[in-house]
């Protein structure tokens, strides 16, 4: 077998230090302004795509990133403690799922995924870090070494979306909609 | 498209159970701009001033300022207005939190709040939902558990609550309006609700917020974050600790109460206690708030987190911010760790931080002398500590002598009469103050306190220097980049502001500078107040991120309201107007405007006299306080000089010959 050549790229990752947050939610009100058309013509921090858990007298600070779009809910679930501090059911889970309101838009009720602000040209840091003046959210780009072939069109994202769509409106609305739009062009 | 606002008020009647929406007028917010100066015309158009405070009649209004929900940073600021039943006069305290955010995504401005509901209540506004629902198994409940309670019923983990506790159910008159990390304390507020038979108010919204201009809005929301940072690194020289950064007073943070404690008074605004701050006090008051606190926590989209959750062992955990950590121990003239105990008790029941450590520690004090007997106060423990829980205990449940003190130090010192007058010494307009008493009369602060009528200093002060710096070369310093000043005059009159000789206090400032050092921070206050802005990054400190420069810009761009600073300027002063022109109405006059006869050792008649005359006519009022009709057209404000004249207030002719408004 011959060798995958190697080649690298940069991942971008947001570090979460909860110790740090305070709870103002910034990171939500930059989110979901950024992400507005036109951008920033609208703010709505329940279109963001973190979400700030909050409990103060149980001293609960999580901030959370919308992670996959799952069309079932999970059938066992998880429950932690952490420092004696007892988390709701689903907190750490990052997924836009229909056992709950977060992650998804508040009107049509469509998936929301952090996309790390994607931009052109880039931003220098996601928006959320950019805001969070206190550090909870900080933002770094590690270089890593990756196989050459891996797939560089993310085929599974245009599935994932479409999946979602097809759950909540039907396999044939959809089937239509693609058909009605395709005759547009 | 309305921009910043969503241009809808909730009108809840709660004598009928009736709701309606009702679109603003968008020439009010370009008049009033909103939050307070809307409020205040509301107010004036609808309850005149036989309007008792307890009356089916008064209004009790919440309102989101102009910028809230916005991404202005820091602008989280519910403006409450009502008719204060402890002042009689127009009551506009504001809290900071979330709750007026989150009623902008909700899709409103403000809920206007009327008649009484038959039983207890709370309101429910989810969106377009909105429901009165009954709050019987909340009744006697404290203001954080009803937040949590209500929470879980509703299974909204994520709606904001703004709630009463005993106090405002029994309408004690310093009553809060407790939410959270925050609350709105001045004035008796949370009494008025309690009238209405509203034990909270429960808001979630998943709307948009519009701005007018994203791009440009955006933009000065990062100077802003660019500026708080730089101002981290940079604090300013010359000042004490706590006058040094932004934010409100980082009393959470702050360990070093030196200043507190040795310059403020204690006990019923009595002793000043020199020499009280010694190591072992810091060292065990430090060990007290470390072992209490357990982080340090935000209002909505600010990162100057000034708040503190607290938690006492064997106490429920409870939120606190500024300088609550101290009036219950001073008062009481105890340690801290009593204040943090009693403090959360105190919250829960819902009651301002500066009043009520005052009414108990001036019920002790005629205790002490005799006024106030066993007879009056039969059960009262031998403790000092323990008085304090007994007194409070009785106050919010109006119990025997507690019904007398629920009215606040100058109705109760009426009540109770007997000379108890002379103890009820610490008031402006019948509303307590913070316990100060200084030496040599501040010309600054004794027109600040005298014509102010937020009732309280910290609302009304900000801005320029509270004393003069010793040397020139500080002088220079601090003027160097205070680029916030409206004019450059404003340097100067910094510049030569000496501690000692001729330009020393109290002849200088000169009257004419006064005038125009209160008018400028007066009028930041009154804008922070109607965009919804916390004054811990605008009004309060010095060289704030926000002021009279880049503030058009962002009602320009996010209002799409043109404005600049003269604009503005007129904007503010026509509210403000408005606020003095409903007191006017209810009877506020000269004779009401002066600090506490004890305020200042030194005091200075003919200056005072004079002080008081220039303003008055710097600010376009005759001499005794009231707008002028020459004033009142200008602003535009034509339908209260009618009124005036109708009632008797001004002659037809009057004003006409008052002369010039001084020049701006
Ligand atoms: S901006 Fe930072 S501190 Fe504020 S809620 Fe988000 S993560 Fe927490
Ligand atoms: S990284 Fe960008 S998209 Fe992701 S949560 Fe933060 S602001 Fe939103
Ligand atoms: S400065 Fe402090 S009080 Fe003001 S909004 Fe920020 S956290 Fe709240």
């Amino acid at each position: 077998m011959a060798e995958k050549k190697k080649k690298t790229k940069i991942v971008k990752r947001i570090h979460v230090d909860a110790d740090k947050c305070n709870g103002c939610r910034a990171c939500e009100v930059v989110c979901s302004a950024f992400h507005a058309a036109p951008k920033y013509s609208s703010n709505n921090p329940a279109r963001s795509r973190i979400r700030v858990i909050t409990h103060p007298l149980k001293d609960i600070y999580l901030p959370v990133y919308a992670g996959e779009y799952t069309p079932a809910e999970c059938l066992g679930r998880n429950t932690y403690t952490l420092d004696g501090k007892e988390y709701d059911e689903c907190a750490f889970c990052r997924a836009s799922c229909p056992s709950r309101d977060d992650f998804k838009e508040p009107d049509s009720g469509l998936p929301l995924k952090c996309d790390m602000c994607e931009s052109e040209p880039d931003l220098d840091e996601p928006m959320c870090v950019k805001w969070c003046l206190v550090d909870a959210l900080t933002y770094e780009e590690v270089e890593v070494e990756v196989d050459e072939d891996e797939d560089e069109v993310r085929i599974e994202d245009v599935e994932l979306g479409l999946e979602s769509l097809v759950d909540k409106y039907g396999l044939d609305k959809v089937l239509d909609t693609i058909a009605r739009l395709s005759k547009k062009d | 498209m309305r921009y910043a606002e969503t241009g809808i008020n909730l009108e809840i009647d709660l004598s009928t159970g009736n709701i309606e929406r009702v679109v603003s007028d968008p020439k009010d917010t370009e008049l009033y701009l909103g939050g307070l100066g809307t409020n205040a015309k509301i107010l004036w158009d609808r309850v005149p001033p036989e309007v008792e405070p307890f009356s089916e009649d008064n209004l009790l209004i919440f309102s989101a300022g102009l910028l809230c929900g916005t991404p202005a940073t820091g602008c989280n600021r519910t403006i409450v207005s009502t008719i204060s039943p402890q002042t009689q006069l127009m009551a506009f305290s504001m809290m900071g939190g979330f709750w007026a955010p989150e009623l902008k995504y909700a899709g409103y401005d403000k809920v206007v709040l009327r008649g009484k509901s038959p039983d207890l209540v709370y309101l429910w506004i989810k969106d377009d939902k909105v429901e009165i629902r009954d709050a019987s198994h909340l009744a006697g409940k404290g203001a954080t558990e009803t937040a949590e309670l209500l929470r879980q019923e509703l299974g909204e983990p994520r709606a904001q609550v703004a709630a009463i506790g005993l106090a405002g159910e029994s309408r004690v008159f310093f009553a809060s309006i407790e939410q959270g990390r925050s609350s709105a304390s001045r004035g008796g507020i949370g009494a008025v609700m309690g009238d209405k038979r509203v034990k909270a108010i429960v808001v979630r919204g998943t709307k948009d917020i519009n701005v007018a201009r994203p791009d440009e809005f955006l933009g000065l929301c990062d100077e802003v974050l660019e500026y708080i940072k730089w101002r981290a690194a940079n604090p300013i020289k010359g000042v004490m600790p706590i006058l040094a950064g932004l934010g409100s007073p980082q009393e959470m943070a702050i360990h070093d109460e030196k200043w507190h404690t040795e310059n403020f008074m204690w006990g019923n605004s009595r002793v000043r206690r020199k020499g009280f701050w010694t190591e072992e006090i810091e060292k065990q008051w430090t060990e007290t708030m470390e072992g209490a606190r357990t982080r340090l926590i935000s209002c909505y989209n600010c990162p100057m987190k000034c708040g503190a959750t607290i938690s006492m062992s064997g106490l429920p955990t409870y939120m606190m911010k500024c300088f609550s950590k101290l009036t219950y121990t001073m008062a009481a003239m105890s340690d801290l760790d009593f204040g943090l105990r009693i403090a959360q008790r105190a919250t829960e029941y819902g009651v301002d931080g500066f009043s009520a450590p005052q009414v108990m520690a001036f019920a002790l004090e005629l205790y002490d002398n005799g006024i106030l007997t066993d007879e009056d106060m039969p059960g009262l423990p031998e403790g000092n500590e323990e008085r304090f829980y007994w007194l409070l205990d009785r106050i919010v449940r109006r119990e025997g002598i507690g019904d007398v003190l629920a009215d606040g130090t100058y109705w109760a010192a009426k009540k109770i009469g007997n000379g108890a007058d002379a103890y009820a010494h610490n008031n402006i307009k019948k509303h307590e103050q913070l316990p100060l008493k200084l030496s040599m009369l501040n010309p600054i602060y004794f027109l600040m306190y005298s014509t102010g009528e937020k009732i309280n200093i910290t609302q009304i002060e900000g801005q320029f220097p509270q004393a003069p710096f010793p040397t020139r070369e500080e002088r220079e310093e601090f003027v160097k980049d205070w680029f916030q000043v409206p004019d450059d005059r404003f340097k100067q009159y910094f510049l030569d502001w000496e501690l000692r000789g001729e330009n020393s206090i109290p002849y200088y400032p000169t009257p004419q500078m006064c005038c125009d050092i209160v008018d400028w921070q007066e009028r930041m206050h009154y804008i922070d107040d109607a965009l919804g802005m916390c004054a811990g990054l605008s009004s309060f400190p010095l060289k704030p991120p926000y002021h009279i420069h880049n503030y058009p810009k962002f009602i320009t761009a996010g209002a799409g309201i043109e404005m600049d600073e003269e604009a503005l300027t007129q904007a503010a002063r026509r509210y403000r107007t408005l606020v003095r022109a409903i007191n006017i109405r209810r009877g506020m006059r000269r004779k009401d405007e002066k600090p506490p006869e004890n305020h200042w050792k030194k005091r200075f008649p003919e200056l005072e006299k004079e002080l008081l005359d220039t303003y008055y006519k710097f600010k376009g009022w005759n001499e005794d306080g009231i707008p002028t009709k020459e004033t009142l057209d200008e602003l535009g404000l034509d339908y209260v000089a009618e009124e005036f004249v109708e009632r008797g207030i001004l002659k037809e002719d009057e004003g006409a010959e008052s002369g010039e408004t001084a020049a701006e």
